[in-house]
């Protein structure tokens, strides 16, 4: 890894240990000076990708860098001085130099998703500060079983991008489920590492249902579990972040190596 | 001031409760843990105090639920940008707590812990004076999993990552240890007043 924000996993620090099954992984050392200053971002370019999704792509030139899974805090600001800031996922994969991109579902009535959906344009501006937090990152190290729903696939397609872009031969699998094809974010740019799982609509002769066992189990027994084993990250609306965590935990990933992002 | 065009915002209501950079969540309460939701019930459940103490002490469910009862009404703040106001909490002030363990006075920050092993730092004196609690109860009803039961910590003036989910212990140290969220680029105090959200605010 060339970013200047990455040291690498390291043991923390802390002298105080408390009994733990959860991990708190290696320390991947975020850059606190970016985490703490604000940029300005440039809209770019609005790519449709579902429709209630879009991808909003930005030019930021003083972006240091992130690592997929990474997310940002970004902020709008009203004529009278009123703000509203929010946390979202970064889409892209670390090398895109410069630029970022974001995928954002249109939230019914969402204040920044409401802006992002209907009024802008390419050469708007809007202010981000980050990347923030290495939890959830994955720096391309180790195989990975990513777990996503909805626009809970957003941070986990950037861990795709960056294993596609590098020529990573470490494993890598995504399970994304989707209430239907049409639902289905990134639809077009998913390969082999990929299984969708559609939950009320799909295809004639593709199977509808909710992820389940079948999906998970798999991967994480016989040729399908990688020497090692997998980090497991997952993604999405609470209600999937436990049970999809569940799932792997009844199918004997260990409770320390999953690690979740909830989108409250 | 960099204005946005074209975005205008929700209608303001001025709500002195609200610190800078929060919005109303209204009804929702979001979950937002990065662990797997443990199966912990109150059979299950013990709290220690541990660290700089005269007398390191572990409750289990029935020694913590027989301190005297405290509540907390009022607003809490998460550091992702909802607020929620009006929350009510029942469970027992932490004070209840460090009076039976007595802190040396060399105690001046805290580590709290969870059955998870989540972490979070916090100075002593965010701890004592009747603002923070070992909660149990949400608007009357026992505490869900996803939000912390069967006992949480409650630091209802701090963003909401300090108030640790399935409270194990509390540690007292001479010295401040960054835990889980501040190793990873968060604010060590995390006041919203002061918008304390990230290392190096």
């Amino acid at each position: 890894m060339t970013d200047t924000t990455v040291t690498g996993f390291s043991a923390p620090r802390s002298p105080f240990s408390p009994p733990t099954r959860f991990a708190v992984p290696g320390r991947i050392a975020v850059s606190n000076r970016a985490a703490a200053v604000w940029q300005t971002a440039t809209l770019s370019e609005i790519r449709r990708e579902t429709p209630h999704a879009a991808t909003f792509r930005f030019a930021v030139p003083g972006w240091a860098g992130h690592l997929p899974g990474q997310h940002l805090m970004l902020r709008v600001t009203a004529h009278d001085g009123y703000t509203a800031q929010r946390h979202y996922s970064l889409a892209s994969a670390p090398d895109d130099t410069g630029h970022i991109e974001l995928t954002l579902d249109h939230v019914e009535g969402g204040e920044v998703s409401g802006w992002f959906h209907t009024e802008a344009r390419p050469g708007d501006q809007v202010e981000v500060r980050g990347p923030l937090s290495g939890f959830f990152a994955w720096p391309g190290d180790r195989p990975a079983l990513l777990i996503g729903a909805g626009s809970g696939v957003v941070p986990l397609m950037s861990m795709v991008r960056h294993h596609r872009a590098r020529g990573l031969d470490v494993p890598l699998r995504l399970l994304v489920s989707a209430r239907g094809p049409e639902e289905l974010i990134y639809a077009g740019e998913y390969g082999d590492e990929t299984t969708a799982v559609f939950t009320r609509r799909a295809s004639e002769g593709v199977p509808v249902g909710r992820l389940s066992a079948a999906h998970v189990a798999p991967l994480l027994t016989g040729a399908g579990r990688p020497p090692g084993g997998w980090e497991a990250y997952v993604c999405g609306s609470n209600g999937f972040a436990e049970h999809a965590s569940r799932l792997l935990v009844e199918a004997g990933q260990p409770v320390d190596r999953v690690r979740i992002e909830r989108f409250g | 001031m960099n204005v946005t065009r074209g975005f205008a915002g929700r209608p303001r209501v001025h709500n002195p409760g609200l610190p800078p950079g929060q919005y109303d969540a209204g009804d929702d309460w979001p979950v937002l843990s990065a662990e797997v939701t443990p199966d912990l019930t109150p059979a299950d459940w013990a709290f220690r105090i541990d660290g700089l103490v005269a007398e390191p002490r572990t409750w289990d469910w029935d020694g913590a639920r027989a301190l005297p009862g405290s509540v907390y009404e009022g607003d809490i703040h998460c550091v992702t940008s909802w607020s929620k106001f009006g929350v009510r909490f029942g469970g027992v002030s932490l004070d209840a707590f460090l009076e039976v363990v007595r802190p040396e006075a060399s105690a001046t920050h805290a580590v709290a812990y969870s059955h998870t092993g989540y972490t979070t730092n916090l100075p002593l004196g965010d701890l004592t004076g009747g603002r923070a609690w070992i909660a149990w109860e949400y608007d009357g009803k026992p505490l869900a999993a996803e939000h912390g039961g069967p006992a949480r910590l409650l630091v209802p003036h701090l963003y909401f990552w300090k108030s640790a989910k399935w409270i194990a212990g509390i540690h007292l140290l001479d010295h401040d240890e960054p835990g889980f969220w501040e190793q990873n680029g968060y604010h060590s105090r995390g006041n919203p007043w002061e918008e304390q959200r990230y290392s190096g605010d």
